[in-house]
């Protein structure tokens, strides 16, 4: 079955169309990797997928209940995407175990005990189990980036949505981050990230689409679309960007 | 009479003006806190009649003068419908409808100076609306807005000598029916003047141990956005 199912999808901001009708299929645990220029509308389509846009015309559905739909309860339909953005956006008023234990405990999830057992699980996952008690300001980006993830890992998600993961981080920051990524699609996890991350994106994802000017203008595995791009357009921005 | 003298002589009055003075700042920030939340919240509001409620509000207590609106309260409405109130509760009323203007306007800053990205990854995690705003936005935005806040209670407080020209015993009234007895106004309202100073600057002091302590929490937690 699909995870996420989009239909048609069209997004305005005031006159300007910048989704103009998409279709996509995601299965379960696919890896899909979003590419294109900036501008092209791939971070927007991200965001229209959990809802942190509201779509003009057509229908999403994740893991079976549309989520354009008015009466969707849209929070609950949430806690099961979870999401990475380009900055961090940890709460720099918690610490990094309270980060993670927020959406369990506020969403009654989990007692605070639980969630604080989750927590570490999660933060060993990432590697940065010694950071429990910190706070976000004394993490390196990439850290910070690292903590983000468990964040969203901690509602234990079906989907989780990675909008340019690596783009505000310190080259050599960009590694450890991806390798977490590839870790959760090693166990299955089903994902959609946008990233400039080519090589990333070649090794990681299961599908490549790439995006221009509001539509998939190509898509297909790595290998086919990074190797033999088919339209002009594809062809043009690989070049600009390998 | 010397100096030190007329000096003892005054102070049962002033300690009793500046206890109204105290009581009409106290009384006018808690309900000027209350209004203000309550119309930042119409501000930031989804709803148009909130909001224009709320922008009204702000615009006729910004662009009029508080002396104006005292006067207008206290001796306009007893006479135009014949709402009568004591000139205490009339100062409340105007200085709490003041702070609160300006209040909202802090809060509201203080709300928007918070990066959005905070709001989207609460609501990422399937927060409220409501949730987010409590436990994410909120925290955030008061440590930016103390510094501000403190400087509208010490607004507050100056604002207070005005309700003198509607007769409430605050401490400048008290200097004002000193002076008028025994036409001895260079002492009189400097001692008012340096009593006005030795409390706003306890204030001072006090909002900057606060601003210590919060910001050193902050450096330990938010230059990241």
């Amino acid at each position: 079955m699909e995870k996420v199912k989009v239909r048609n999808l069209h997004k305005y901001f005031e006159k300007l169309e910048v989704l103009r009708g998409i279709d996509l299929d995601v299965a379960e645990g696919e890896v899909v990797c979003l590419i294109g220029p900036s501008g092209s509308g791939k971070s927007t389509f991200l965001r229209c997928i959990n809802q942190l846009e509201e779509i003009t015309d057509g229908e999403i559905v994740v893991d079976g209940a549309s989520i354009t739909d008015k009466k969707a309860n849209i929070n609950k339909l949430r806690e099961n995407i979870g999401m990475v953005f380009q900055q961090f956006n940890l709460f720099p008023h918690l610490t990094v175990a309270q980060n993670i234990m927020m959406a369990p405990v506020q969403l009654k999830k989990m007692t605070k005990d639980e969630a604080a057992v989750r927590a570490k699980e999660l933060l060993e996952m990432v590697d940065l189990g010694e950071k429990y008690d910190e706070y976000p300001a004394n993490l390196s980006g990439g850290q910070q980036q690292r903590v983000a993830i468990a964040r969203a890992l901690a509602m234990n998600p079906d989907i989780m949505l990675f909008d340019e993961p690596t783009s505000a981080l310190d080259p050599e920051m960009v590694g450890e981050v991806l390798n977490v990524i590839k870790k959760l699609a090693k166990d299955g996890m089903t994902m959609v990230i946008v990233t400039h991350e080519m090589g990333f994106a070649r090794e990681v994802a299961d599908r490549v689409i790439f995006m221009d000017e509001g539509v998939i203008v190509e898509q297909g595995n790595p290998m086919d679309v990074f190797g033999d791009p088919q339209n002009e357009r594809t062809k043009n921005f690989l070049n600009m960007v390998l | 009479m010397d100096f030190f003298e007329l000096f003892m002589q005054s102070l049962p009055r002033f300690a009793d003006g500046m206890r109204t003075t105290l009581f009409l700042t106290v009384a006018a920030l808690f309900f000027g806190i209350i209004l203000g939340m309550i119309a930042c919240f119409f501000k930031i509001s989804k709803l148009k009649v909130l909001r224009a409620i709320a922008t009204i509000y702000v615009d006729i207590i910004r662009g009029t003068p508080l002396l104006v609106q005292a006067y207008f309260l206290y001796f306009g409405i007893s006479q135009g419908i014949g709402i009568t109130m004591t000139n205490t509760t009339a100062g409340i009323i105007v200085l709490s409808l003041n702070a609160g203007a300006y209040l909202s306007e802090i809060f509201r800053s203080g709300i928007n100076a918070v990066n959005k990205g905070q709001m989207e990854a609460a609501r990422s995690l399937g927060l409220s609306y409501s949730k987010a705003m409590i436990k994410v936005v909120l925290p955030q935005a008061v440590r930016i807005v103390i510094p501000s806040v403190v400087n509208q209670f010490i607004i507050t407080l100056k604002d207070t000598t005005i309700i003198s020209v509607i007769g409430a015993p605050e401490l400048m009234k008290t200097a004002n029916i000193i002076v008028a007895r025994n036409f001895r106004g260079f002492e009189i309202y400097g001692m008012v003047a340096i009593l006005y100073f030795i409390v706003i600057f306890i204030l001072t002091k006090i909002s900057q141990v606060i601003e210590r302590r919060l910001s050193n929490g902050k450096s330990k937690s938010s230059q990241s956005a």
